[in-house]
């Protein structure tokens, strides 16, 4: 167990270098000028230059990394160009509401997405089941953004139930965490559904209804453990989405998270923040990963972590 | 004779099961009546197909929803009609009433839970028992269908716990609520003959405690022998004949019991010959002179990794050191049970897992071939599976498979490929007309014969036929073995025969090796292995194959000797060394201790 979970932080050292320099690479070849950004639109061709210079930014592309990656084993993300702070800080102010934000859109797909999974399997064929499917159909499909301004206008707008953006209260929290968990939440039913159907065909659900046990134990005790192992798993990756959801999702809902964070620096080519807020979706890819590979055994007692 | 029979407790009369096909409904069971008294056994026997699983669901209405549904008929226990209840009320019998369990002990038991939630659940299914309760009574149950260690394997989940051992939990949940009938679906099929025996004589033993009614499905009539009181025999759906056990194994009056009773391998019936049951006099097997295949301390390893670096800190000793020679036209059996790694062994022979040691096939030194390398071998050594329907590749026509080999070794093409297989298909039995059509079309015999002409697409030298007639029913089985033998007597081939079956080893080989941990503990002569075996596992392993003979006495409870013991070593481990012992006539037994003169 230790040693897998050793083993596999290793394995995440080396993907996060490889994350690192390869966006560290993208954003070199891009051809906006972060030093042009920063001068701003009347500065001389002079201040231009000293401002480049001053960043590093004239130097060959291994160096300009090489100076990057030394800061950032130390644990230093450098300074953001515009915002003239620590990056480090900024993330570190932002990464609390991104992260409750989060939570909120897995228990919203969990919630949602288990609850129409399993009702879909259980009334398979008839007219609920197809409705729901093709209700989550449309959460795999429709764009987050067109969801978000949808749920917006409906709940805040005309019936005046959530708060249209903002922070602090729990009711701020609903709107966002629904419209970033509706991706998930179709996936997440429609694999539910089809991973109970198959469960429901098994001789030990058979062995169960031998017992003489109800319908409801049948189900909830012997099915429904089987048939979410496949959708925990999922649960991993799904945090990856949830990084690139967040930076439409926070823009969306005015959200004071990383998403909005991300997209406020790669309009004005602030090179550490589009860095580090690559590096922390990583790491949080990698940790989502790695959680769901240590619950899976908690769950399965078939597999055992090597 | 002179007591009166005991009650009636069940009565079944003219029940019809439906399943549905894109072609309309179609009765796979057809008007069945048939009644089971209080405590007797009723086997009801017959060959896939013939509807008596389907009828074992339909008393538990537990049939596939929705694709089956009881069509009509009563079913009646003690005056109620069960296909009248409704499902509150048929769930008040299922468990209460009658018990049951099935083929398949892998998968009968729920894969993330503990032993003892599941066999607690059983005992309080219908309310009324606390979980303390409910728990001790789950400990008392596994001791009654005696698993060792009960207190420990109670914590366990069934993939710790072997087949035969998930199988006594099986029967343990169905006995916890103290049911009048215990249904038992192929309880046995999937378990090793040593284990089949133990669980048979666990049932009876527990059948004969608590007065239980047993209905025991089987495709084996040598398990019917064993076991039954009376015997039903289905077909298609419908009774063909029924009665006591020994008229229907000694005056059996349909045509259909009689050619099934008369396919049946019975262990034994070769005594006192020499040749397999249809070897040609002209064809002798010659071991020494000219050996086809040649292999010589062959070991078979597996490392599991583990650690931070997935370096090996274990080994399985799959194959541990055995030697054989496989003569022209011979057939050498390789018997044991799961695990014992003879299936390994066939696959070393076409270097489909890592070995080391020597192999020669037909004279060409396998060692350090890489798969190009191989080709040249694999014309002279072929293999047919167990499984027939995965072995097939389904979007190929039958013809182009047949073909395959020949195209890829480049031996044939055009007309004279077209002739050739033409040939090969006529030749298993089938007809030209058929080379068209998708493996599916098929059954499966057909498709082993199938199998069996792609394998001889090469005129190979070796056929290793791992486990290929162990799917098949018994009628069919007959057919394969005897096409395999003819072929033999045509074309001189040899095999490598790798089976658990001891019945079937006995029709088809010359020589027998029998196999346990990896290593070869007797080999011999059929003759000589069958007649006078001398280890005792080989002993063990013929006095476990039930006999088809109901007249025969039967063999009392087995004592459970655990499991058999790891072949999961750690890394420096070497094998303790076998005593050689010759008896003559190459005749030779491999024991743990020296013999005593």
């Amino acid at each position: 167990m230790l040693a897998y979970v050793a083993r596999r932080l290793l394995q995440s050292v080396l993907i996060l270098f490889g994350v690192s320099i390869i966006t560290f690479a993208l954003l070199y070849i891009l051809p906006a000028d972060p030093a042009r950004q920063i001068a701003g639109r009347s500065a001389t061709a002079q201040t231009v230059d000293n401002i480049r210079e001053q960043l590093g930014l004239n130097l060959p592309f291994y160096q300009q990394y090489g100076r990057y990656l030394i800061g950032l084993v130390q644990g230093d993300l450098g300074r953001s160009y515009l915002q003239k702070t620590e990056v480090g800080t900024l993330i570190w102010s932002r990464l609390p509401a991104s992260l409750l934000l989060m939570v909120g859109a897995i228990v919203c797909e969990l919630v949602l997405g288990l609850t129409m999974g399993m009702i879909a399997a259980l009334r398979r064929g008839t007219a609920l089941d197809k409705g729901l499917m093709i209700f989550s159909f449309v959460g795999v499909s429709a764009p987050q953004f067109v969801i978000g301004i949808l749920l917006l206008y409906v709940f805040a707008v005309q019936l005046g139930w959530f708060p249209i953006g903002g922070y602090g209260t729990f009711a701020h929290l609903v709107l966002p965490s629904v419209t970033l968990g509706f991706l998930g939440a179709g996936w997440y039913s429609r694999m539910m559904r089809s991973s109970l159907l198959d469960v429901l065909r098994q001789d030990y659900i058979r062995t169960a209804e031998a017992k003489g046990l109800t319908r409801a134990r049948v189900i909830f005790g012997h099915a429904v453990p089987n048939a979410i192992l496949p959708v925990i798993a999922m649960i991993g990756i799904d945090i990856g989405l949830f990084m690139s959801g967040i930076v439409v999702v926070e823009s969306v809902f005015g959200w004071p998270g990383i998403g909005q964070l991300a997209w406020q620096a790669i309009q004005r080519v602030d090179i550490p923040i589009i860095m580090a807020v690559t590096i922390v979706s990583a790491v949080a890819i990698v940790i989502g990963n790695l959680l769901a590979d240590l619950i899976t055994p908690l769950i399965d007692p078939r597999i055992k972590l090597r | 004779m002179g007591s009166p029979p005991p009650e009636v407790l069940l009565t079944v009369t003219d029940l019809v099961t439906q399943v549905a096909t894109p072609v309309g409904a179609r009765n796979v069971v057809d008007g069945l009546t048939f009644d089971l008294r209080h405590g007797e056994t009723l086997c009801i026997a017959g060959e896939s197909g013939s509807g008596k699983s389907m009828t074992a669901l339909s008393l538990m209405r537990l049939l596939p929803r929705p694709m089956a549904r009881v069509a009509g008929g009563r079913v009646l226990l003690e005056g109620r009609d069960l296909l009248a209840l409704d499902d509150a009320g048929m769930r008040q019998i299922r468990g209460r009433e009658i018990g049951m369990i099935f083929q398949e002990p892998m998968t009968s038991l729920n894969p993330v839970l503990t032993i003892r939630r599941q066999v607690a659940e059983a005992v309080a299914a219908h309310g009324g028992v606390s979980d303390n309760d409910a728990a001790i009574r789950a400990r008392q149950l596994l001791d009654q269908v005696q698993i060792a260690d009960a207190a420990r394997r109670l914590d366990q989940y069934p993939h710790e716990l072997s087949g035969g051992m998930r199988q006594r939990v099986m029967i343990a949940i169905a006995l916890a609520q103290h049911p009048k009938i215990l249904i038992a679906d192929e309880p046995t099929t999937a378990l090793d003959v040593t284990i089949q025996a133990q669980i048979l004589a666990l049932i009876r033993r527990l059948q004969a405690e608590n007065n239980i009614a047993v209905i025991l499905i089987t495709h084996d009539m040598g398990v019917v022998a064993e076991m039954a009181d009376r015997v039903l025999v289905m077909h298609q759906g419908r009774a063909v004949e029924s009665g006591t056990a020994r008229e229907i194994f000694q005056r059996p009056q349909e045509a259909y019991t009689q050619m099934l009773l008369a396919a049946v391998p019975r262990l034994g019936e070769m005594t006192g010959t020499i040749l397999p049951k249809r070897a040609a006099a002209s064809v002798v097997a010659d071991p020494v002179g000219g050996s086809v295949v040649k292999v010589r301390n062959l070991n078979v390893r597996f490392d599991i990794k583990g650690g931070i670096l997935q370096r090996p800190v274990k080994r399985v000793h799959a194959v541990d050191g055995i030697s054989f020679d496989l003569g022209q036209g011979e057939t050498l059996a390789l018997v044991g049970e799961s695990g014992c790694g003879k299936s390994t062994t066939g696959k070393a022979l076409l270097n489909l897992v890592p070995w080391s040691g020597e192999i020669e096939i037909a004279g060409k030194d396998l060692a350090g071939r890489s798969r190009a390398g191989m080709k040249p071998v694999l014309r002279d050594i072929q293999m047919i599976f167990q499984d027939p329907y995965a072995s097939l590749d389904p979007r190929m026509r039958v013809g182009d498979l047949i073909a395959e080999p020949l195209v890829i070794h480049g031996l044939a093409t055009g007309s004279a490929l077209a002739d050739r297989v033409e040939y090969l298909i006529r030749r298993v039995g089938l007809s030209a007309d058929q080379m068209k059509r998708y493996p599916h079309e098929f059954s499966g015999g057909q498709r082993q014969r199938i199998c069996i002409a792609r394998a001889l697409s090469l005129s190979p030298r070796v056929i290793v036929a791992d486990e290929s007639v162990a799917a098949l029913d018994v009628s069919i089985q007959a057919q394969v073995l005897d096409l395999l033998q003819d072929i033999q007597n045509e074309t001189g081939i040899s095999y490598l025969f790798i089976s658990h079956d001891m019945a079937v080893v006995e029709q088809i080989s010359h020589r027998v090796a029998v196999m346990y941990l990896g290593r070869f503990v007797e080999m011999g002569t059929r003759a000589q292995v069958f007649e006078n075996p001398q280890h005792a596992y080989t002993k063990n392993l013929l006095a476990a194959v039930p006999v088809p003979d109901p007249a025969r006495p039967r063999r009392a409870y087995v004592a459970l000797d655990g499991d058999l013991p790891s072949p999961v070593k750690p890394l420096g481990h070497v094998s303790p060394p076998l005593y050689r012992r010759e008896l003559g006539a190459g005749h030779v037994v491999w024991e743990r201790e020296p013999a005593r003169l």
